[in-house]
C-alpha cells in the first residue's frame, strides 16, 4: 500500500493506483477529458494535470501511478490557468453552432469550458475544413468536431477489437481515422455504436432516419407500422428525463400512438418468435449432428464482426434472422394479409437501442417479403427526441398495450435486451423441445451479471446442455479462438457485440457506464418476472402465428421468411488463398 | 484467377502473375521480421521498396499476416515522411522550400506546378510521368530558387521556365 497527499489530504491506496483514482476516493474530482471509466488511460489532453511538490512539470494525473510520500496539488493558479489555456486551444478550432448541435445538450467540452471557469479564447478561431465521413449506413462523423482525445480509438480497438479507427498523421496534422482514409462504410466498422458512447463531443454520431419517418407518418397513403426492440423500454424513459431502468412499455406504446404510427407492435413479439426458430435449430443440430456449438445471431454487430474476422465459423451462426427482421419479414406478408393491407403501402419502422440495426436492415437479403423488411430503424435516442419535438407529456402518458397480433410477448422476450437473456429464453424452450417438459426453475441466474463471460450447464433427458455468453467483442474472442481450435465444450452461445448486452446498445441514452447499464438491465429481468407468460413457446400470439400461417418451425415458410445466410467480408478469403499460394511457392 | 485484391492496381505491374510474384516476396519479407521489435516499419520499408509505394493490396497483406488493423499499420506509416501510399513518377521533382529559397520564390514554383500542372506535394500526374516532393535544403542556397527533376538540379529557377524544363523529360 502507498500513502501520499492530496490537497493535504492523506490518502493509502494499492501500488499501481494512478494520482487520479487516489484523488477520487477522497472526493477529490480532477477534471479530464480524454481520460473515461473503463478505457484504457492514454493521457492525451492534459486537463487532468496536477502539481507534485518538488517537480518542475505538471504532471497528467489520469497515467501517473502513486509514490509513497508524494504530495499533490489538485488546484492552484499555475494549474487552473494551464487548464484553461487548453480549453481554449481546443475551442480555437471548434466548430460553434451549439445550439443546433446534436450534443448541444450534453457536451463534454462545453461542460468543461464552463465548469473551468472559460470566459473568453485568446486565440484566433481556425477552423480546420475536415469533410464528413457518411460512408457507413449507420455511423457519421464529424472530424470537424474531433478533439482528438482518442476515446473511440480506444473502445474500438482495445473493447471491441474491431481496429476500424485510429489515428493518423502527426502534429498539427493528427486525425482519428478509418485505414487508408476509407471511411467507416468501407473498413470493418460494425457498426456497434460504442464510439458515439465515449465520444465527449458530437465526432461522432447515428445516421439520422428522423426526417424519413416523420414524412410517412404524415402520408395518408401510407400505413406505418412500429416495432420496439426489448431494450427500449428501459432506456426510453430515461432519455427523456425518467430515473435510468425506469420501465416504461405502456407509455412508449402509447407516445408511439400519439406520433402518429398507423399499428404499434413490439419487437419482443419477434423475439419470441427467434427462440422458437433458433430452439429448434438447436436441437436439430445436437440430433442430427450440425454445427455446433451454435451461436446467436440478433447481433448485427457480432454478425459483421464474424464476417469479418471469423469467416471460418460462420456456419456455427444460427441461420435465423434478427427479431427485428423477422417482425420485418412478417409485417408485409402476415399482417399485410391479416390486415388487408397492400404490403406497398406498408412503412415497417423499427425502434432500436443500436446503430447496427440501421445497417442491418439495408442488407440486399433483407428483403423476403418482396419489398425492403425494414424500412427505416430510429435509434432510442432518436424516438425520445421526436417525442418531445411533438410535445407529448411522456411522463403523464396512460399504458397502452401493443397490437395484440404482432405485440403480445413472454416474458423470456423482453430479456433479449440484456446480455444472457437470449441464452436464457432459448433454454427455457429448448429445455422443453428436447424433453418435453417445462423447465421448472425458469430463472436461470449463472448466465446472469456483467461478467464479460458466463458459462452454465443445464441437464435435459440425460444429456448435459453446456452454454455459455460473452458480451462485448473482445471478449466474445476468447469464446470464438476456443472454437477455432476445436476445443469449445459448449452446445450454444450467445454472443452480443455491445459490453451490457442491446441495454448499452449504440443508439442508447449516451453512457459508457457498466453500472448504468446493469441497472436497465434488471429492470427487464423484473418485467420478465412480472409477466404471466415467461415461456416463448407459451405466447398464444406465436401460436396463433404458426397455426394460421407460418405452419412450423423450420418450415418452409418460415426458412423463406425467417431465415438468412452470411458472406465473408473484406476480401480475407482471397487474402488466405494468396497466403496459400505465397507458402506453395516458398 | 478471380480473387479481387490481385485486380487492385499496383502501379507498374501488369499482369497477374507478375502481382503474385510480388505478394510471394511481400510474403517472404513478412515471414523474415515477424516477431522481431519493430517488425512493422521493417516490413512497411521493404514493402516500398519492392513497389515504390505502398498499395492497397501490399496493406491488406501486411494487415493480415501481422494481425494488425489496417487502420493502425496507416497510423503507423502516416507518422512518417519516409512512407507514401501515392506511386512515384517516373520522374521525381524536388522543390526546395528551405529558407533561402522560400524567400527567393519557392512557393510561386509550387504555386505553378499546381495551377499548370495539377501537382502537389506527395502527388502524381495523372500520366504517371511526374511526381512532386517538397524539400528542405538541396545545398545550394546560393543558387536559389532550387528544383531538382530526377538527378538534375535546376538553379534559379523562374516558374516561367518550368513548361520548358520539363519538356525535354519524355
Amino acid at each position: 500500500m502507498i500513502t501520499l497527499t492530496i490537497d493535504g489530504e492523506e490518502v493509502t491506496v494499492s501500488e499501481g493506483t494512478t494520482i487520479l483514482e487516489a484523488a477520487r476516493r477522497i472526493n477529490i474530482k480532477i477534471p479530464h477529458l480524454c481520460y473515461m471509466d473503463g478505457l484504457v488511460p492514454h493521457g492525451a489532453c492534459g486537463i487532468c494535470l496536477v502539481e507534485v511538490e518538488g517537480e518542475r512539470n505538471l504532471t497528467r494525473s489520469c497515467v501517473r501511478p502513486v509514490q509513497e510520500g508524494m504530495k499533490v496539488y489538485t488546484s492552484n493558479a499555475r494549474i487552473r490557468n494551464i487548464r484553461k489555456m487548453l480549453i481554449e486551444l481546443l475551442l480555437s478550432d471548434h466548430p460553434t453552432d451549439c445550439f443546433t448541435c446534436d450534443r448541444s445538450l450534453n457536451c463534454e467540452l462545453k461542460e468543461l469550458a464552463s465548469n473551468l471557469g472559460v470566459k473568453n479564447i485568446r486565440y484566433e478561431k481556425t477552423l480546420n475544413q475536415r469533410k464528413k465521413d457518411e460512408t457507413s449506413l449507420a455511423i457519421i462523423r464529424n472530424p470537424e468536431k474531433c478533439v482528438l482525445c482518442g476515446r473511440c480509438v480506444r473502445v474500438c480497438n482495445d473493447v471491441q477489437t474491431v481496429g476500424a479507427l485510429d489515428f493518423a498523421n502527426r502534429g498539427a496534422e493528427l486525425i482519428v481515422t478509418t485505414g487508408l482514409k476509407k471511411g467507416l462504410g468501407n473498413s470493418e466498422c460494425v457498426n456497434c455504436g460504442q464510439c458515439i458512447h465515449v465520444c465527449p463531443v458530437a465526432a461522432i454520431t447515428e445516421k439520422k432516419s428522423i426526417d424519413d419517418v416523420w414524412k410517412a407518418i404524415s402520408d395518408p397513403a401510407k400505413h406505418v407500422v412500429v416495432q420496439e426492440a426489448p431494450a427500449v423500454r428501459v432506456a426510453l424513459g430515461e432519455a427523456l428525463g425518467l430515473p435510468p431502468g425506469t420501465l416504461v412499455t405502456g407509455k412508449m406504446h402509447a407516445a408511439l400512438k400519439k406520433l402518429g404510427f398507423d399499428t404499434v407492435f413490439d419487437t419482443n413479439f419477434s423475439a419470441d418468435l427467434t427462440i422458437m426458430e433458433e430452439g429448434s435449430e438447436l436441437v436439430k443440430r445436437i440430433k442430427e449432428g450440425g454445427a455446433l456449438p451454435l451461436i446467436t445471431s440478433c447481433c448485427p454487430g457480432w454478425v459483421k464482426f464474424a464476417e469479418h474476422f471469423y469467416p471460418d465459423l460462420l456456419q456455427h451462426i444460427s441461420t435465423c434472422k434478427s427479431p427485428q427482421q423477422m417482425f420485418g419479414a412478417l409485417a408485409k406478408t402476415y399482417f399485410a394479409e391479416k390486415a388487408g393491407l397492400n404490403p406497398a403501402n406498408i412503412v415497417s419502422v423499427s425502434v432500436m437501442p443500436c446503430t447496427a440495426k440501421k445497417f442491418e436492415a439495408q442488407r440486399p437479403e433483407m428483403c423476403s417479403s418482396g419489398y425492403r423488411d425494414v424500412d427505416y430503424v430510429l435509434t432510442t435516442r432518436e424516438i425520445a427526441s421526436m417525442i418531445k419535438e411533438a410535445g407529448i407529456d411522456f411522463e403523464n402518458l396512460p399504458d397502452e398495450p401493443a397490437e395484440r397480433l404482432m405485440g403480445y410477448y413472454s416474458g423470456a422476450a423482453t430479456i433479449f435486451g440484456v446480455t444472457g437473456g437470449v441464452m436464457e429464453a432459448a433454454l427455457r424452450t429448448a429445455y422443453k423441445l428436447i424433453t418435453g417438459y417445462d423447465l421448472e426453475d425458469i430463472d436461470i441466474e449463472p448466465v446472469r451479471g456483467m461478467r464479460g463471460v458466463r458459462t452454465s450447464s443445464v441437464e435435459a433427458n440425460g444429456m448435459t446442455l453446456r452454454v455459455a455468453v460473452a458480451h462485448g467483442l473482445g471478449n466474445a474472442r476468447k469464446l470464438l479462438e476456443e472454437i477455432r481450435k476445436g476445443n469449445s465444450p459448449y452446445h450454444f452461445i450467445e454472443i452480443m457485440a455491445c459490453p451490457g448486452g442491446c441495454v448499452g446498445g449504440g443508439g442508447q441514452p449516451l453512457g459508457f457506464d457498466i453500472t448504468l447499464r446493469n441497472t436497465r438491465g434488471r429492470s427487464l429481468y423484473k418485467e420478465d418476472k412480472n409477466l404471466p407468460c415467461r415461456r416463448s413457446h407459451q405466447n398464444p400470439a406465436i401460436e396463433k402465428l404458426y397455426m394460421e400461417y407460418l405452419g412450423e418451425p423450420l418450415g418452409e415458410k418460415s426458412h423463406h421468411l425467417l431465415h438468412t445466410s452470411y458472406t465473408p467480408r473484406n476480401g480475407v478469403t482471397d487474402l488466405n488463398e494468396i497466403l496459400e499460394i505465397c507458402s506453395k511457392r516458398a | 484467377m478471380t480473387l479481387s485484391i490481385i485486380k487492385e492496381n499496383i502501379k507498374g505491374i501488369e499482369t497477374e502473375e507478375e502481382k503474385l510474384r510480388i505478394f510471394c516476396e511481400l510474403h517472404k519479407i513478412i515471414e523474415t521480421y515477424k516477431g522481431s521489435t519493430g517488425a512493422p516499419i521493417r516490413i512497411l520499408q521493404k514493402a516500398q521498396e519492392l513497389c515504390g509505394y505502398l498499395p492497397e493490396p501490399v496493406l491488406m497483406l501486411i494487415s493480415k499476416e501481422l494481425n494488425l488493423s489496417l487502420s493502425r499499420l496507416y497510423s503507423i506509416l502516416t507518422f512518417y515522411h519516409f512512407f507514401t501510399t501515392v506511386p512515384k513518377g517516373k520522374y521525381v521533382i524536388q522543390v526546395c522550400k528551405g529558407t533561402a529559397c522560400y524567400v527567393k520564390g519557392g512557393q510561386k514554383i509550387l504555386d505553378t506546378l499546381k495551377r499548370d500542372f495539377n501537382l502537389e506535394p506527395g502527388g502524381i500526374t495523372e500520366d504517371g510521368k511526374f511526381s512532386l516532393d517538397m524539400v528542405r535544403c538541396l545545398g545550394c542556397c546560393g543558387l536559389s530558387p532550387v528544383i531538382a527533376v530526377g538527378n538534375d538540379v535546376y538553379r534559379k529557377v523562374k516558374p516561367s521556365q518550368l513548361k520548358d524544363i520539363l519538356s525535354k523529360y519524355k
